[in-house]
Order: structure tokens, then C-alpha cells, then sequence
């Protein structure tokens, strides 16, 4: 593929609401495909994941971030500019663990989420789930193995939507890339 | 009443309808159609219900964004005429999804029931390359759904199909009872 003369092109921006439509059209279609919360939480973040080993090329590319010296630096990348690059929108970050090792990032805007009301038969659904898989999966692209999960999320009745994220080890480079 | 409506957990129904301010990339985007269209493959056997798969997600889409269109572009005011409705996808759908109008709106010459909407270099194509045994795969028949929807929740039953011609045509097929009433309205 001519990624070079692609390169002017895909750093566009759109409206967000074919992006947002297109994913809720494809949680809508794993809920019936599913029919379990649960499964459907596993496939979005493996989805997810999907996504994220190939966003961080994208975004390594595009950003000319070198090596994040710690994991304070990362939060501040991931929130700052990746999500601003990709998203439009940048959550807070803080909640700092004492070691340093966990930080909570919270989203006032989340694109994914306009127009959604989860039904109460859905009530253990973790709609924007995609986004841990993408985190987690773009993490492990520059060896940094990485727990996410939501921890509240406004769809659920709560105040603010956070995703923590918890530093689990830094992975080895001889290892093979892409196992977990 | 159904309690998701008197529940009050979000504030969806207090949102303006106004044009949104947020924007997301483009390969944002294109990564998660890309795993749409690989989740859908991986639960199909052949082009055709690929194909009939996105387009039914395109539905979905279609039948969301129709309302808050006609809101916002018609003051609520829906199309009655073939023509306009066909205007208002080629111009208003097409901005709101992909910022600019569609390449070409045309009749067929043979048939007054058919015409196509054209559009050279699709969005949802542009980052998906089609294997050589499956060349009739067009990942805009999401497109085509979503349209379909649009044209048959405004009270225009048709069939949108997608073909490679002239880079990727939308056929429309309208209903006959479609171009009958317009007639009737045409004579009056």
C-alpha cells in the first residue's frame, strides 16, 4: 500500500458522528450476535486490541514521541496528544497511585457515547470497552504491559467515566511481539 | 412508559441537536471500520453476506442520523418528492457523513425507477484493499445501508445496491408505488 501519499490524508479530521453511529451500529450488532454483556465486553476489547497494534505505528509516525522515560510521561502522552490526535478530546489525568505504577484517566467528552442510552437489560454492558483493547493493545506495542479497565462510566449512572490504567511490567524485547 | 425514559441516568434527551463540535481523526475512523468489516467477515461464507452485513449496519446508522438531519438542515421539514430527497441525500447526508457533497447524481436513461448516486473515492474504501479472488467486495455497501435506511424511513421504499462502476455507484432502485405517487404529485 502507498502509505506515503496516503500520509496528507488520513491526518484529516471528521465529524464525529459517523464515528460514533458506525460503533454503536457495532455494539448493537454484537449485542445480538452475543447475547451475553460479558462476551460482548471480551470482543470489544479484543476488537479493541486489534486496533490499538496498529494505531501505535500511526501514531508513532505521526507524533515524533520517542521512548516515554516513565509512566508519568505516558499518561501525559496517551491523554494530551494521543487522545486529542484521535479522539478530539482530552481527559485528566489523575488519581495517582503512591508508587507511581497506577493513574485513572477521566473523559468529560467521550465520542463514543453520543446518542447512547443503555437499555437497563444491558446494565453489565461496558459500551466504550473498545477503548481499554486499544489502549492495552498500543501499550504493548512499546513493551509496557498494562491492566485497563473502566471504573465508572457516566452510561452506568455514574458521576464521570474513568478508565485506570495499572503498569503491570515492561515487557521484554526478545520476547515475540504480539504474545500475551 | 417504558422506565429507560423517566430514569434520568443521562442527560441525552436535554442535548441540543445542533451540529456537534467534536471531531475525531480519520484514521480513528478507518481502524474501526476496519475491524467492523473484519468482524463481519469473520461470521460470513461469502462476498454477498459480507456485503449484506455491513449494509445492515449501515441501516442502523442511517435510521439515527435521518431525524437529526431533517432537524438540522430542513427545520424538521421532511421531502416528499423524489427529486428533493434524492438532492438532500447527495447534499446534506453526504456532508454530515463525510464533509463534502457526492461526486454525481444520475438517472438511468432505461428506467425512471433507478438512479445512482457516484462517488469516486468512497471514505470507507479508501483504507481497504480487496483481495484479488474477492474483487467484487465493496465495503460501501455500509454506505448503501445507510442510505437505503434514509430513503425508506422518509417514506421511499428502495433497494440501494453497490457496484464498481465509474469508481463505486449506488444504484437506487425505488419502489414502483414510489415513482407512481410522484407522478400523481407531478400532475397535479
Amino acid at each position: 500500500m502507498s502509505r506515503q501519499s496516503n500520509r496528507t490524508t488520513d491526518s484529516k479530521k471528521m465529524n464525529s458522528e459517523l464515528f460514533t453511529l458506525t460503533y454503536g451500529a457495532l455494539v448493537t450488532q454484537l449485542c445480538k450476535d452475543y447475547e451475553n454483556d460479558e462476551e460482548v465486553n471480551k470482543q470489544l476489547d479484543k476488537m479493541g486490541y486489534n486496533i490499538g497494534v496498529r494505531l501505535i505505528e500511526d501514531f508513532l509516525a505521526r507524533s515524533n514521541i520517542g521512548r516515554c522515560q516513565d509512566f508519568r510521561e505516558t499518561a501525559d502522552v496517551i491523554a494530551k496528544i494521543a487522545f486529542k490526535m484521535y479522539l478530539g478530546t482530552t481527559p485528566s489525568v489523575t488519581n495517582w497511585s503512591p508508587a507511581g505504577d497506577e493513574f485513572s484517566l477521566i473523559l468529560e467528552n467521550n465520542p463514543l457515547v453520543d446518542f447512547v442510552e443503555l437499555p437497563d437489560n444491558h446494565s453489565t454492558l461496558i459500551y466504550s470497552n473498545l477503548l481499554c483493547g486499544v489502549l492495552r493493545g498500543a501499550l504493548e506495542m512499546v513493551q509496557m504491559a498494562v491492566d485497563v479497565r473502566f471504573a465508572q462510566d457516566t452510561l452506568r449512572g455514574d458521576n464521570v467515566t474513568e478508565i485506570r490504567m495499572k503498569f503491570i511490567k515492561r515487557i521484554e524485547e526478545n520476547l515475540p511481539a504480539g504474545d500475551e | 412508559m417504558e422506565t429507560r425514559f423517566t430514569r434520568g441516568k443521562s442527560a441525552i434527551l436535554e442535548r441540543p441537536l445542533s451540529r456537534p463540535k467534536t471531531e475525531v481523526s480519520v484514521s480513528a475512523f478507518a481502524l474501526l471500520f476496519s475491524e467492523v468489516v473484519q468482524y463481519c467477515q469473520s461470521r460470513v461464507y461469502s462476498v454477498s453476506e459480507l456485503q449484506a452485513r455491513l449494509a445492515e449496519l449501515g441501516q442502523r446508522v442511517g435510521g439515527s442520523l435521518l431525524d437529526v438531519l431533517v432537524l438540522r438542515e430542513k427545520n424538521g421539514r421532511r421531502e416528499t418528492k423524489v427529486l428533493n430527497i434524492l438532492l438532500f441525500i447527495k447534499v446534506s447526508v453526504w456532508k454530515a457523513l463525510f464533509g463534502k457533497e457526492a461526486d454525481k447524481l444520475e438517472q438511468a436513461n432505461d428506467d425512471d425507477k433507478t438512479y445512482y448516486i457516484i462517488e469516486k473515492e468512497p471514505l470507507v474504501n479508501t483504507y481497504i484493499s480487496v483481495p484479488k479472488e474477492n474483487s467484487t467486495l465493496n465495503c460501501a455497501a455500509f454506505t448503501g445501508g445507510i442510505i437505503e435506511a434514509i430513503l425508506t424511513h422518509s417514506g421511499f421504499p428502495a433497494k440501494v445496491t453497490v457496484h464498481w462502476h465509474k469508481g463505486t455507484t449506488l444504484m437506487i432502485k425505488f419502489d414502483e408505488t414510489v415513482i407512481a405517487r410522484d407522478k400523481a404529485l407531478e400532475g397535479r
